[in-house]
Order: C-alpha cells, then structure tokens, then sequence
C-alpha cells in the first residue's frame, strides 16, 4: 500500500469516529441543553462521513489500485494526489469550523472562511478526477 | 479493468465532478449568500454523489474485481442494463425536479434506478461465491 494511500485510509478512519462523535451529539440534543453551536452540526456531521471518510477512503483506494497509468508513472502524478490531500481536509476542517460558528456569531469573516472550504474541497475533488481519469482504461 | 468498468467509473467521475461543484456552489452560497436560487441544486447534489459516484463506481469496481470464470464475467447484459437505468433514472429525477415535470417522471426514474440495481444484484449474485467453487465450473 503506497504511503498517500495509508494516509488517506488513515485519516478517513479519524473521520469515521468523528463522523459518529458529532452523530452522538446531535442525539443528545432532545435529552441535555447543549449550545447553540450543535445546532450547526447536521449538516457538518454529514459530510464528515461522505467526506471525510467514504470519498477520502474512495480516493485512498483508487490511488492504490486502479490501473497504472504508466511504467514511468503508476499512479499518475504523486503531487497531485498529495494536493487533493490536503486541498480535501484543509477544506473539510475549515467547513467543520466556520459554518457551525457562522450561526453563533456575527463575525462576517466565518461567511469568507465557508468560502474558501468551498474552494478546497472544489480543488481536492478536481485534482482527484484529473489524476483518475487516465488510469481509468482497459488493458 | 473491463470495457464496462470503464463506463461506469469514467460516468462516475464526471458525477463526482458535477456533484462537488453544486457542493461547492451552495456552501459558498451559506458563507456569502450570491444566488438563493443555487439552494435548487440541493437534489441534484445529493443525486449526483450518492448514486452517480458512489453507487456507480461501486457497480463499476465490483464488475471489474468479483470473481471470474477463467476469464469470464458471467451474464453481462444485466450489468449493461444497470449501467443504462441507472444513468437514464438519475438524469431523470433530476430533471424532474429542474423543471418542474409532472410527478410521476420522477417515480419513473427512480424505477429505472432500481430496474437497474436489481439488474446488477442478478449479475453480480452468481459472481459472489468462495474462489473453489468458480474453478470448479470453469473446468466443467
């Protein structure tokens, strides 16, 4: 297993756990009176399972095991995939904190910040799909 | 990877590609509200990603890595038809729900969306089977 791969797999099983904190968190809300900051968490909860762990353990995968896409370059281009890396979990985190903190706070700075984890993870999912698709072939 | 897989995950790629950018659109939208209308692609996000990614490129991976018979796959129309429906029926719930069609081309896609995962489940089933078992056949 390519060392990008581990650390893909790897952190979309952090993801994974933390996916089902924030699920527990939010199941706890008709029980305790939690701030009102957790009431922003749905839709954070969500993407960090399809995110942060089923795509970045799709990505991990394909790395890995789809076709080479040449003898001098298996796994098409390694500083792209790291790019995706980063491009996805620098967005995922930053959606992760500025769109709960959108709600609870007049700082219009949170609005830019949702932004700018929109257009990672724009990037990391187009990175991944330039990377991918020319070892998409037949033999 | 089989002709068939490649269909399938290239088709899934392109979804992958549409799906982030409607993601990404509309959450830039909730930072810096540009366009209300954009919250309309909500369907088509979800749609997109869920069984135009996911789903296909798991049909596309599972084509390409279940166990053959020597070298082949089995019965492949079924698995041609999924390929078909299920493109056919998300085009057609989304559309549906762009412009406004009557309600029942959306129950028609999501026939065509389960047509074609009962059409894959018939070719992939006798595919599922321990490795002692396809070489038996193979060499009958």
């Amino acid at each position: 297993m390519p060392p990008i791969t581990r650390l893909f797999v790897k952190t979309s099983l952090v993801y994974l756990i933390a996916s089902f904190g924030v699920g527990l968190f939010l199941a706890l809300r008709p029980l305790v009176a939690l701030p009102a900051l957790v009431n922003g968490l749905a839709p954070v909860y969500f993407h960090l399972f399809m995110v942060g762990w089923v795509m970045q353990l799709i990505v991990g995968v394909a790395y890995w095991m789809f076709p080479k896409w040449s003898r001098e370059r298996p796994r098409g281009y390694d500083a792209l995939a790291l790019a995706t890396f980063w491009l996805l979990n620098l967005g995922l985190l930053l959606r992760v904190a500025a769109e709960p903190a959108q709600i609870v706070s007049a700082w219009p700075g949170w609005g830019w910040l949702v932004v700018c984890a929109a257009l990672l993870q724009w990037l990391a999912g187009m990175t991944f799909v330039v990377n991918t698709w020319p070892r998409v072939k037949e033999k | 990877m089989p002709r068939l897989s490649v269909w399938f995950v290239r088709a899934a790629l392109v979804y992958l590609a549409l799906g982030f950018t409607f993601g990404a659109l509309m959450l830039a939208n909730k930072g810096v509200s540009f366009g209300p209308w954009l919250w309309r692609l909500l369907p088509a996000h979800i749609e997109f990603l869920l069984f135009g990614w996911t789903l296909q490129l798991a049909f596309g991976v599972a084509f390409w890595i279940l166990p053959r018979w020597r070298t082949q796959r089995g019965n492949e129309k079924p698995a041609w038809a999924a390929f078909f429906l299920l493109n056919v029926g998300v085009w057609m719930v989304v559309l549906a729900g762009w412009l406004n069609w009557e309600a029942g081309w959306l129950t028609l896609g999501r026939v065509a969306e389960a047509t074609a995962v009962a059409a894959f489940a018939i070719h992939a089933w006798p595919r599922v089977k321990p490795l002692m078992e396809i070489n038996a056949t193979s060499s009958e």
